[in-house]
């Protein structure tokens, strides 16, 4: 692929710096106190800190595993990495290209659009009901390659052959396919545009076990195939574990800690990933004995004291610095990661 | 295990009327749960757990209907119960996590109210206490901010708060029996911990039974007691989990287990399973309706299948099992 845009940079492909979002909460009551009021000087509005000063990196053909709970801002930040949401600050390169400053509004247009593109995980509610398997894999062509008529009707095809979807089904609307089908369409739209990094969130979390095998595979032999980097996604840390290189995990808002998936899962550091890691449901009762719950409630993302430690109060280890000083991430070992004053 | 059966079902066959023909959507399925247990469901999508767990509730739809089988429950049986008197069991003693928690939600109730209402009404719950006990159930659930959530609407919370309250909502009344379909579906695995953890107490406490439907054979095997494996509208295996996944002895349970990605070495290292599931408008669906998918399938597989036991509380529905 020689496009001009694609240069083969030294350096990762994707280097987040420092990248943030927080969202203004408190509704439309506050707006309203805010620019009717005269007589008192208002206190700024309530700020939700979904992603708070994020930085890592991801190198051409690696697979890197997102995990954290529901609500630590997994979302957000793939939104802002495809480019769908603006961020409030921070750096977004691809291969030495800012994307941070371009509008989320008229990305769509963006010539760097191609460069990144996302697998869904509900594969049957983001396509549209009224295209044809053909037509939403030839959409993002259509929209963001001129191709004429016949050679994108090869392509279509040639998309449908690497993702294991039989051409006969290209005719066929989503509700006239299986999960899994519907499954290969979303992964065959998502490369049709040959982008650098591919964002899957929570690609397989629909599918029975059986489809997810094969879909998984089907991932694995992609990236081999095409070179694509991947960011991953899931709850399931099993899957993360098998298909991963590398993982991040994400507490509130924030990475705690970083490192090859097999050294995370083989000896976590950090006391949230350590707790995450031993509720991975097992089976067998000898995998269990180290189980670590976490009591206390989880701290609110709305203006989180700078000073604090995310996860202090239900972190079994907190002491008084944790109250005092927030831990930043810092190396530990060759290859890891971990904001923790204690890891 | 007391072995005090809290729920029986037994020969449960339901039909669903169709543009395309009659669905044998059950046949013959039959399972108690003890006081206290927790037993699991566990199959590939279109199995039909849901719609056991719909008929046990008498909340099949209008094109659903039971063909045979009782559910015992508390002495009486809840397929022949009139519709009030299921609806007034329902409420105090019977409680429904849905697969879907958004639609099960009132849209336009502030959701700390909801769980009030249910604690008035079937928790003992006096109208003053009822907001303060509202909250306690939604740090239970690990609600963050519990006080603030009180006060939203269910459109304002993520798919995974709207989880936790339903969840909430079905163990705010100590239910005798709590049928969770999917519950922790979409959940990560610390939040999924602590609600299993929750039924787990209750489970202990006041001796509630659940019937767990999910499709992660793993989280099944660690917080039940026995999984259920059906397939195609039969149960196919019935065993604890440890049990299961030392030795499954139906084919398709060990397809299962080969497709679940737990303490495998490498992808490439997991098999799916061959073939679907049967068309079931057929008329002539076969005994074993894994047959069309099976390895070990004989001759003798065309007969009535048969009920083996295999172990302690351990059932295989196969003519050549592993
Ligand atoms: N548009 C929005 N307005 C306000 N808050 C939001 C918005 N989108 C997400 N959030 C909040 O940001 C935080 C992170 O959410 P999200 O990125 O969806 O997390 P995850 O994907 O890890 O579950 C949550 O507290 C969520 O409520
Ligand atoms: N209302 C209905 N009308 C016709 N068939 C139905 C209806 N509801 C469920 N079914 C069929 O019953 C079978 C079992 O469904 P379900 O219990 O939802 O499976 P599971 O919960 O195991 O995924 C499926 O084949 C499904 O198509
Ligand atoms: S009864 Fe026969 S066909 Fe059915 S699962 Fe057993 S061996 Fe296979
Ligand atoms: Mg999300
Ligand atoms: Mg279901």
């Amino acid at each position: 692929m020689s496009e001009p845009l694609s240069v083969s940079t030294p350096g990762p492909l994707l280097d987040i710096a420092e990248l943030a979002k927080r969202f203004t909460v408190g509704g439309k009551q506050g707006l309203l106190a805010r620019v009717t009021s005269f007589r008192k000087p208002v206190a700024p509005l309530p700020q939700l800190h979904a992603v708070d000063e994020v930085s890592f990196t991801i190198a051409r053909g690696e697979t890197v595993g997102l995990v954290g709970e529901s609500g630590c801002g997994k979302s957000t930040l793939v939104r802002l990495i495809n480019r769908l949401l603006d961020p409030t600050s921070g750096s977004i390169r691809l291969a030495g290209t800012e994307l941070a400053d371009f509008k989320a509004r008229a990305f769509a247009a963006n010539p760097h659009r191609a460069r990144i593109q996302m697998v869904f995980q509900d594969a049957g509610d983001s396509l549209n009901p009224r295209y044809t398997a053909a037509d939403a894999i030839a959409d993002p062509i259509r929209r963001l390659k001129k191709m004429p008529g016949a050679k994108l009707a090869a392509r279509v095809e040639a998309l449908a052959d690497m993702t294991g979807l039989p051409r006969e089904l290209l005719s066929r609307f989503p509700h006239q396919l299986s999960g899994g089908q519907k499954a290969r369409v979303g992964i065959a739209r998502a490369i049709a545009v040959e982008p650098e990094l591919l964002i899957l969130d929570e690609p397989t979390a629909a599918l029975d076990v059986s489809v997810q095998v094969v879909i998984l595979q089907l991932l694995q032999q992609l990236k081999r195939e095409l070179g694509m980097s991947y960011l991953f996604v899931s709850h399931d840390l099993n899957v993360v574990r098998l298909l991963c290189d590398r993982v991040l995990v994400m507490y509130l808002g924030k990475i705690v800690e970083q490192g090859p998936a097999a050294e995370v899962f083989a000896d976590p550091r950090h006391p949230y990933t350590k707790a995450l890691i031993s509720a991975i449901p097992q089976a067998d009762p000898a995998q269990r004995a180290d189980r670590l719950r976490l009591g206390g409630e989880p701290r609110s993302p709305i203006d989180p004291d700078p000073t604090v430690c995310r996860f202090y109060g239900r972190c079994p280890k907190g002491t008084p610095r944790c109250a005092e000083e927030m831990p930043l991430l810092h190396p530990a070992g060759s290859a890891r990661q971990v904001a923790c004053h204690f890891a | 295990m007391t072995a005090i059966p809290a729920l029986a079902v037994e020969d449960l066959s339901v039909e669903f009327r169709t543009r395309s023909g009659v669905v044998k959507v059950l046949e013959h399925v039959g399972f108690s749960v003890d006081k206290g247990e927790t037993v699991a469901l566990v199959g590939e999508s279109g199995s039909g757990k849901s719609v056991t767990a719909f008929a046990v509730m008498g909340i099949l739809d209008a094109a659903g209907k039971v063909t045979s089988g009782r559910a015992m429950f508390g002495g009486s049986d809840l397929l022949a119960l009139s519709e009030r008197d299921l609806a007034e069991q329902r409420g105090r003693e019977l409680s429904m996590i849905f697969q879907n928690p958004r639609t099960a939600l009132n849209p336009i109730r502030r959701v700390g109210r909801q769980i009030a209402d249910v604690l008035v009404r079937h928790g003992g719950a006096t109208r003053n206490d009822a907001p303060r006990a509202a909250i306690e159930m939604l740090k239970k659930v690990r609600i963050p901010d519990p006080e603030r959530r009180a006060e939203a609407y269910p459109f304002e919370l993520s798919g995974g708060m709207c989880q936790r309250i339903m969840i909430a909502i079905a163990l705010a009344c100590r239910p005798a029996l709590l049928i969770a379909d999917e519950p922790t579906t979409g959940l990560d695995v610390t939040t999924q911990a602590v609600i299993m953890d929750l039924i787990g107490e209750l489970a202990g406490e006041s001796g509630m039974a659940t019937i767990f439907i999910t499709h992660d054979l793993a989280l099944a095997a660690e917080y039940c007691d026995r999984i259920v494996v059906m397939h195609a509208g039969h149960i196919v295996e019935a065993a604890p989990g440890r049990a299961l996944f030392d030795h499954a002895r139906h084919p398709y349970s060990a397809k299962l287990l080969a497709a679940t990605p737990g303490e495998t070495v490498s992808l490439d290292a997991l098999a799916s399973i061959p073939g679907g599931l049967p068309d079931l408008r057929r008329p002539d669906l076969p005994p074993c309706r894994y047959s069309g998918r099976c390895e070990r399938r004989s001759e003798a597989c065309d007969q009535p299948l048969p009920q083996r036991t295999v172990g302690e509380h351990h059932v295989v529905a196969c003519w050549n099992p592993l």
